[in-house]
């Protein structure tokens, strides 16, 4: 069998079961950043908003941004309750978002997209921590969850007031 | 944990021999065995169901009412025989008051349309339980929609049983249909429907009842209960999907103008207008699902070979298990409390999301619902975004509830470290 970067085809090449799957889905930064989620309250800056819903799980995400007088991403923000991975990616989105541009913004959301679908090349530097949430490509039925809120800030940055997954 | 005195009644059943029934049940999932609680959206199919879907495909397969070829004919026979043992199981008067649809939704839809659109009127109203599955409250708000009659939904408790005394004051002369969940898929919840029936016929309303969680626990006489309508569908009673059936009162369907027109339903086609044909089949327009027709009467068999009590008695001996191992088990909280509920145990655990709890089961070979269950105002109504939820079916053991409990405190370590 060739083995291809993709997170799958590469742990069959090694015989990897299900167990470390799961603990490659549910990584300590990922339980910490659910207990204590950064950035969980609506930020005094607030230029853009959008509100992100998922049917699926009926989670529901307010997502809030600020920005300065360069255009860089100042303030963020997320209100709502979600399971340990929309909780985990959402604050991790919220840090990973300060200083960025708009333009720097949605190029992340594309490389976020990659990172979960398994669907192309990913800039390792540019993700950097948000490459804990690449164990959600081995569960198709999560990949919702880690997207909610970058679907919401890709709305938010579109000027869209109101997303859903489905 | 100790459950000699369940052990001792759960081996009156020769589990092995039911299970061997079920080829499914032989599978693995990530490499477990498979424990599948997930029979409340939708239950496995034995051999028989399986075969008989085979075999009318193998040997009967053909167009129904409308060949004189001899295929023809037994594929007719055969589809028609499924009929005659929906109308047994339910129990009504007439198997022509039996109109096959593709499921519970459709024939919900089916009623909705044609008794709604015909029937209802500005300021009329409709009412349904809080715990309603959306296929019974989004088919009526549409109608509602389109007719100007009002949906107000009947309150339930914390425990997740109706409110009776608020069905009492809110059934007036304006009520002209009630809707009720025999069997609340989010709660396990049995409604008093015999009797929110005879309340409602007082007050000249009609009562449509959603059995769809109820045909595989409970025994149904749509006579006794005296309903208007009661809709099921065959894939929650161990038979396949894409097939369920509508009872209706004779003198209502006979009323109703037909919903979707097409082949099979009319007697007579010309431009200058059609006849619609007699009942069942002024409401069965198109080539339907005869395969999953005919199957279904092979589930209905396999039910009652084994007994609806029998099933009825193994699942309320799990559900007490469950319940007790449940009430044991810190940090869970149980949804739906209502005395003698049925099968269905939903829970939520706290801090941990009922999808972080299904994701993790099933790595252990597990299967649960989690989500909202298609009863979105059930999780507003306790003020949670999900729950989890375990049911059971006459395959289950003691031993599958066991382990979902190990399960259980898996995710328990995983999250609190």
């Amino acid at each position: 069998m060739r083995c291809s970067w993709r997170l799958s085809v590469f742990k069959k090449c090694l015989g990897v079961n299900a167990v470390s799957d799961l603990r490659e889905l549910y990584q300590e930064v990922i339980f910490d950043h659910n207990r204590n989620p950064r950035n969980h309250t609506k930020p005094i800056k607030v230029d853009r908003m959008s509100e992100g819903f998922n049917p699926l799980c009926g989670d529901r995400l307010t997502l809030y941004i600020g920005f300065d007088e360069n255009g860089r991403i100042s303030h963020t923000g997320f209100e709502g309750q979600g399971c340990a991975i929309s909780t985990a990616s959402a604050s991790l989105m919220t840090e990973a978002l300060k200083g960025k541009t708009e333009v720097e913004a949605g190029a992340l959301f594309e490389q976020f997209h990659a990172l979960v679908m398994g669907t192309s090349d990913i800039d390792p530097a540019l993700l950097g921590k948000l490459q804990v949430l690449a164990g959600v490509q081995e569960f198709p039925a999560r990949v919702k969850c880690a997207t909610l809120a970058w679907h919401t800030l890709h709305a938010a940055l579109h000027g869209e007031q109101q997303v859903s997954t489905e | 944990m100790n459950h000699p005195s369940f052990i001792g009644e759960a081996s009156m059943l020769d589990m092995a021999a039911i299970r061997a029934e079920f080829p499914i049940l032989t599978r693995e999932v990530h490499d477990r065995p498979l424990v599948y609680l997930d029979n409340a959206a939708t239950t496995q199919k034995p051999k028989v169901v399986i075969e008989a879907e085979k075999h009318y495909y193998e040997y009967l397969n053909s167009n129904i009412h409308r060949g004189v070829h001899q295929l023809s004919q037994q594929a007719t026979d055969a589809y028609e025989a499924s009929r005659e043992s929906v109308r047994a199981l339910l129990n009504a008067p007439r198997t022509e008051d039996i109109i096959f649809t593709r499921g519970t939704t459709e024939a919900i839809n089916l009623v909705s349309q044609s008794w709604g659109r015909a029937n209802l009127k500005p300021g009329d109203e409709i009412l349904v339980t809080h715990m309603e599955h959306h296929s019974n409250i989004v088919p009526w708000q549409m109608i509602c929609e389109e007719t100007g009659a009002i949906l107000k939904p009947i309150p339930i408790d914390d425990l997740g049983v109706l409110d009776m005394e608020a069905y009492a004051s809110m059934l007036s002369p304006k009520t002209k249909l009630v809707g009720v969940v025999h069997v609340s898929n989010a709660l396990g919840t049995v409604n008093p429907v015999k009797q929110m029936i005879e309340q409602a016929h007082a007050m000249g309303a009609l009562v449509l009842v959603d059995g769809a969680q109820a045909v595989s626990h409970l025994t149904v006489d749509v006579q006794a209960l005296d309903c208007d309508f009661y809709v099921f569908s065959a894939h929650k009673l161990y038979g396949p999907t894409g097939v369920g059936a509508l009872y209706g009162r004779q003198s209502l369907l006979e009323l109703m103008p037909p919903w979707q027109g097409g082949g099979d339903m009319i007697s007579l086609v010309r431009f200058s207008g059609s006849k619609w044909n007699h009942l069942p089949y002024k409401f069965e327009a198109g080539t339907p699902n005869i395969a999953g027709g005919v199957a279904l009467k092979a589930a209905i068999d396999y039910v009652n070979n084994i007994g609806l009590d029998t099933i009825a008695a193994h699942e309320a001996l799990l559900l007490d298990y469950a319940t007790q191992r449940a009430k044991a088990f810190p940090g869970l909280r149980i949804i739906g409390e209502a005395p003698g509920k049925v099968s269905i145990l939903s829970f939520v655990l706290e801090g941990i999301h009922p999808h972080d709890i299904g994701t993790i089961l099933d790595m252990e070979g597990v299967a649960i619902r989690t989500g909202h269950h298609c009863a979105m105002p059930v999780m507003e109504r306790y003020k949670i975004p999900a729950t989890a939820r375990a049911s059971f079916a006459i395959y289950n053991t003691i031993e599958e509830v066991d382990a979902l409990f190990l399960a259980l405190e898996r995710v328990q370590k995983m999250f609190r470290g």
